[in-house]
Order: structure tokens, then sequence, then C-alpha cells
């Protein structure tokens, strides 16, 4: 799947395209098909994304991941500090890095 | 230290004000990304893996309590309760909101301080020697020279817009404990027939082709430094390779016309800028150094240290070093806890220290390219004390210079550019060598990680260095042997295929094992490498 993400103009959060708004979770992410490129120009233009793109993802039984590396970490948050992850509730960071 | 004076707070007032005007444009949409990113890199201000990212400029290293304090204070008020030290000598907030920008360059303009070019392709932060005015071997203390560079580079309108990011060192030692040969310009002052100078040398640098930077002039007279380097730039600026972001350092320059027509090139710029009257008077030197004169140092502090607490008997082996002043020590700071993030300290770790500093130390402090503190004028007869308030909030380590004193880039867990993880790779590292007796055992080993070929982490200037790859999206990690930053320069070499995370650290602890059992007396890591090269350890890693 496709899925569009970038950073919150303001704030600089990672946010990822939900299909009717911007979410801070990855398992939100819908499948964007052949639109993110136009998406990713609408919402720029609206300032409610920077640095909109593009990338490649996968949907698993934990849910939406991204294909690369640094790309699941974006979603993730930094691997060395678990108290500030975007996703509290992951017991299991090492999955996220293989 | 350095004071501003009406001009220099005038500038940095100013640029906070245009700043909080562009920012506010930005949020307008009045300005688009593409206008405004060099605008905020301008200030220090990068979109990073995770949010924005704040590099402040800590000016060849030092800084004062008040200047400390607000650190740790914006890193509570604007961030998340921490920043991370970095081998440039400055500090990185991780977590900043676009908004809060300008409020952030406000408050720390209050203490003289500022983002200014941190990023882009100018003159960066002025590095030096941690050391600088406190050490009993340099001929003079180099930060005067240092600030009169960071005056003349801030806002310098010929050089503000380079090919290429561009970094100067200075030092006045020649032990150098600031990598000096690897900046592209480095500075070593020197004496000679009585006048003070400085030996010149240009084109260094780490990165994805490393260099280590010949000397351009064996002795350039000090008030003749400033348009000697408006030479050197000018070259630069005219020849660099601005058609190729890779090859746009001074190092490729240099290396592709040889440093002897380099040389050559710079001398004649020189002799034209000599007619221009450029050099500062010496009234102005006069004015800087007299913001540098020593302490009211106690003339009678002892030179006692009651040593019978073992815990604190080690601590001061390791991180104390020898200051001029009698009765007095160089306090090292390591901010590598076994378990901690290399470079990392919580605001309340800065704000401690900035009470040590104001209470200890003459109001003063360095950050050191390793990524760690320093109270540069400590009473021996205060050491003590400050063990017990390093101990308590987990900053008494003893492993200065030691294997578990790691330098390593914020990596793939924060880094845009990064290919894989350096902090994950310290931390399993520092625990396999945890123990202070093995750590001890091995003695001086500067072991540096960088997490892609940006080199951050200075892993060409490792005894030990990691480089992290990118191979086929998984994280691989080659290793490198034999470099160093310091007086001894020298470019690691790599051992051969790269290795997983595990794979690493079990390779560098037989590196290790070899030269536990090849050394002979008195023989560092790396000396022991110089001597019997690098098959016995490729030997034992690739069987």
């Amino acid at each position: 799947m496709k899925i569009l993400t970038g950073n919150d103009l303001g704030t600089g959060d990672v946010i990822w395209w939900a299909g009717d708004g911007w979410s801070r979770q990855v398992n939100d992410s819908a499948d964007v098909g052949d639109k993110g490129d136009e998406l990713a120009r609408t919402e720029e233009a609206a300032l409610r994304v920077v640095g909109a793109h593009v990338i490649d993802a996968s949907l698993t039984d934990d849910g939406v991941r991204p294909a690369h590396i640094k790309d699941r970490i974006r979603a993730l948050g930094p691997t060395v500090r678990s108290d500030l992850i975007a996703q509290p509730a992951e017991a299991d960071i090492g999955k996220w890095v293989i | 230290m350095y004071r501003y004076d009406s001009y220099d707070q005038s500038l940095v007032d100013a640029r906070v004000e245009e700043f909080r005007d562009q920012t506010q444009r930005r949020l307008s949409g009045a300005l688009t990304e593409d206008q405004f990113k060099p605008l905020r890199l301008m200030n220090g201000l990068y979109l990073q893996l995770h949010a924005y990212m704040l590099r402040i400029a800590i000016p060849y290293g030092t800084l004062s309590g008040k200047q400390m304090r607000m650190l740790g204070h914006v890193a509570r008020k604007y961030d998340r309760g921490y920043g991370h030290f970095t081998t440039r000598q400055n500090l990185q907030l991780n977590w900043i909101k676009l908004a809060d920008a300008p409020d952030i360059l406000a408050e720390l303009a209050t203490v003289e301080m500022h983002a200014i070019q941190t990023s882009g392709n100018c003159i960066r932060n002025i590095s030096s020697d941690q050391y600088a005015g406190v050490s009993a071997d340099e001929l003079t203390d180099p930060r005067p020279w240092a600030e009169l560079l960071r005056q003349w580079s801030s806002f310098h309108p010929e050089f503000t817009y380079l090919p290429r990011k561009f970094k100067i060192c200075v030092i006045a030692s020649e032990e150098d404990r600031a990598a000096m040969r690897l900046h592209d310009i480095g500075l070593e002052l020197v004496e000679r027939d009585g006048q003070i100078g400085a030996k010149v040398f240009a084109g260094g640098g780490m990165g994805r082709t490393p260099m280590i930077a010949p000397k351009i002039s064996d002795f350039v007279s000090e008030d003749e430094i400033i348009s000697y380097l408006e030479a050197c730039l000018r070259v630069y600026n005219r020849y660099g390779r601005r058609d190729n972001k890779y090859k746009a350092r001074i190092k490729i320059l240099v290396h592709e016309l040889g440093a002897d027509e380099y040389r050559r090139q710079v001398e004649e710029e020189f002799a034209h800028m000599k007619a221009l009257g450029l050099n500062p008077p010496r009234e102005e030197l006069a004015r800087i150094r007299a913001c540098f004169a020593n302490p009211a140092y106690e003339a009678d502090a002892s030179d006692a240290i009651d040593r019978s607490d073992p815990g604190f008997a080690l601590w001061v082996d390791r991180q104390v070093a020898a200051h001029k002043q009698p009765g007095y020590a160089i306090v090292n700071i390591s901010l590598k806890p076994v378990d901690g993030i290399p470079g990392d300290a919580s605001a309340d770790q800065i704000e401690l220290i900035a009470d040590l500093a104001e209470r200890y130390s003459f109001d003063e402090l360095r950050v050191t390219h390793a990524q760690n503190l320093v109270l540069p004028h400590v009473r021996k007869a205060d050491l003590y004390t400050i063990w017990q308030k390093l101990d308590e909030v987990g900053l008494a380590e003893a492993n200065l210079d030691l294997i578990t004193d790691i330098i390593a880039c914020p990596g793939l867990d924060y880094c845009a550019l990064a290919n894989a993880r350096s902090i994950p790779l310290a931390q399993k590292i520092a625990k396999r060598f945890a123990n202070a007796q093995r750590q001890a055992e091995l003695g001086e080993l500067k072991l540096k990680i960088s997490g892609c070929i940006n080199a951050c982490g200075h892993h060409h200037a490792g005894h030990i260095g990691i480089l992290g790859v990118d191979r086929r999206g998984v994280e691989n990690f080659q290793l490198l042997l034999g470099g160093s930053g310091a007086e001894d320069a020298a470019l690691a070499q790599i051992t051969g295929p790269g290795f997983s995370e595990d794979g690493v650290v079990d390779a560098i602890e037989k590196v290790t094992d070899i030269y536990l059992a090849q050394r002979t007396e008195g023989e560092r890591f790396v000396d022991t490498y110089r001597r019997i090269g690098m098959k016995p350890f490729k030997e034992a890693i690739y069987g």
C-alpha cells in the first residue's frame, strides 16, 4: 500500500494521512493509491503539513507498517526513549526495527 | 569569558525579531516551505526525523552558569526536558514547535546566546580546546582568537553563501584535544622569535571523503590571521565545487589543486589583502583578551586531595586533569553513563551543572567535542563535594577516554540523514565493557560511531570507528581501526565486510583481545595497531 506522511507545520509532529484528515498514529494511515502527490500538494497549501511524501507500507497483523526502517522509526519514535515514543502501548520496540 | 558589547547584543536581538516575523509569515502561509527553509536553517532550525530540531551555538564550547541554566530552562519549557551536546560543542533540542522557536531565541538572547550560523553554507561555530586557558601545556589561551573569528565570521557578507559549510578550530598546545586537523581550517597558535602567530592547516574534514588538513603556512603573525583567513576563504569561495554538493567542501579543492598550489593561490590573494587594511586593530584583540583574564584564584589553595573514598579516588584518577594553577584542577564530567545516551543531559542535570559551575568553577564550564562537559577551575578542596553532587544525578562515571566514553551521533533514532542507529549500539558496547577494571586494563581507547557517511560521530578519527550503513533496508555496521583526531591525526581503515549490531560488538571484543595479547609496555590500542597493522585484527574478526 502507499501511505502519505509528513510533519505538522506548527508542531513538527510526525503525521499520517488517515483518509479524511491527519493522525499521529501510523495505524490510522489510509491507502492513498496514486493520489498521494496531489493530496500532498493540497494539504501543504492548506498549511496542515510540511514535507509531505508518499511511502510504501504494508498492512500487517500488528497494523500498518512502513516498508523502510527509517519510516518505521518515524512512526514509532526514538527506539532509545520508550517514554517518548508515539506508540505508548507498544511493548516490543524490536519489532519496529527489524 | 567574553561578554557581548552593544553591537553583539543589537545584532542578536535584531535577528530574533527578524526570525519572529519570518516564522509568522510561514505560519500564515505568506512564505512557502521552499522560501522559509533557508531562513530557518540560518537560525539553526532543522526539520528532523520526528520534529523540528534547534541547534544552539556554544562558541568555542565555553559558557557561563547562567547560560547553562538557560539551556536547561528552554529544554524543560519548550522541549521534552533534555538536550543533546554534539561533537561540534553545540546543544541540540529535538522536539521544538515552530511557533515557539522565536520565543526560544529571544530567551537565549537574554543570556548572550543564539543559534545563528549553526546550519547553512557559512562559517559555523568556531571550535576550540576544552582546556583553553587552564591547561599547563598551552602557549596562550586560544579563545580570544576564537572570539575574534566568531565576530569576523558572524554575518560576514562575502562568506554567507560559501560552496559548502565551513568549520574552523583554534588550539594553542601541541596536544590536540579538539581534532584541529579534521576541520576545514585549523589554527595552531605558536611562538616564533617571541611573537605569537598561527600555523595554518586547510582542507581537513570527515564526511564521505575524509582528509587530514595539510599545513598551508608555518607562521602567520597574530596581526594578520584575519586577512590570511580572508585569503583562504576567498580562494575557496571562488574555486570550490559549487557544481557538486559532495565535492564542494574545501578539502576537495585543496586535494584537487594540491596543497602547494592552494598555498600559492592563498599567498597571492593574501598579498592583495594586505594592502586593504582588513586586520582588526590590536586594541580590539586586547579588548577581547581582557575578557578571558584568569579568575581570582586563591593563592594559597591546597593541592591535597583526600583519596580515602575509593570511588572518589577512581573518579579523580580518570576525570580530573592538571590545572595550570596550583591548588586547582580541571574536572571532566562524563555524559556517558553505561545505560545513557552519549551527549544527552536532562534539564535537571543541566541545571545542577550550572549550579556547580557558578559555585565551584568561577561561573564557567566547557563542552567538549567528545560530548562531555568540563568545569575548568575547581579548587582541589572542592572535588569531593562535586563528585558527590554529580553522583546524585548519575554523572559521576569515571570513563574519560576509555572504551565506554563513546562518541555517538544521534543516528537513525533522531536524524533524517542517518542509515543506522548509533545510540543503541553505543549502549550495547558500553554494557559489554562496563566493568571498570576491564576498561582500565584496556586504557585509552577512543570509540566513535556514526550512523551515516556524514560522519558526525567522527568514526574516521576513532581508534575504533563504526559506520552504520543501510544494506537493503537493514542496519549494517562497518568496523574501522586506527584513526585519531589528536596530534597524531590518522584516518581509520575499514576492516572488511560489515556486521549486524550484535556482530560488531563481538568483533570489537575480538579486536580488544588481540590488543591485550600483543601490546607491549605502555602501548595504547592505537599504538599497537600502528605497530602490528590490520592483519592480526582481521584474522581474529573474520577467521
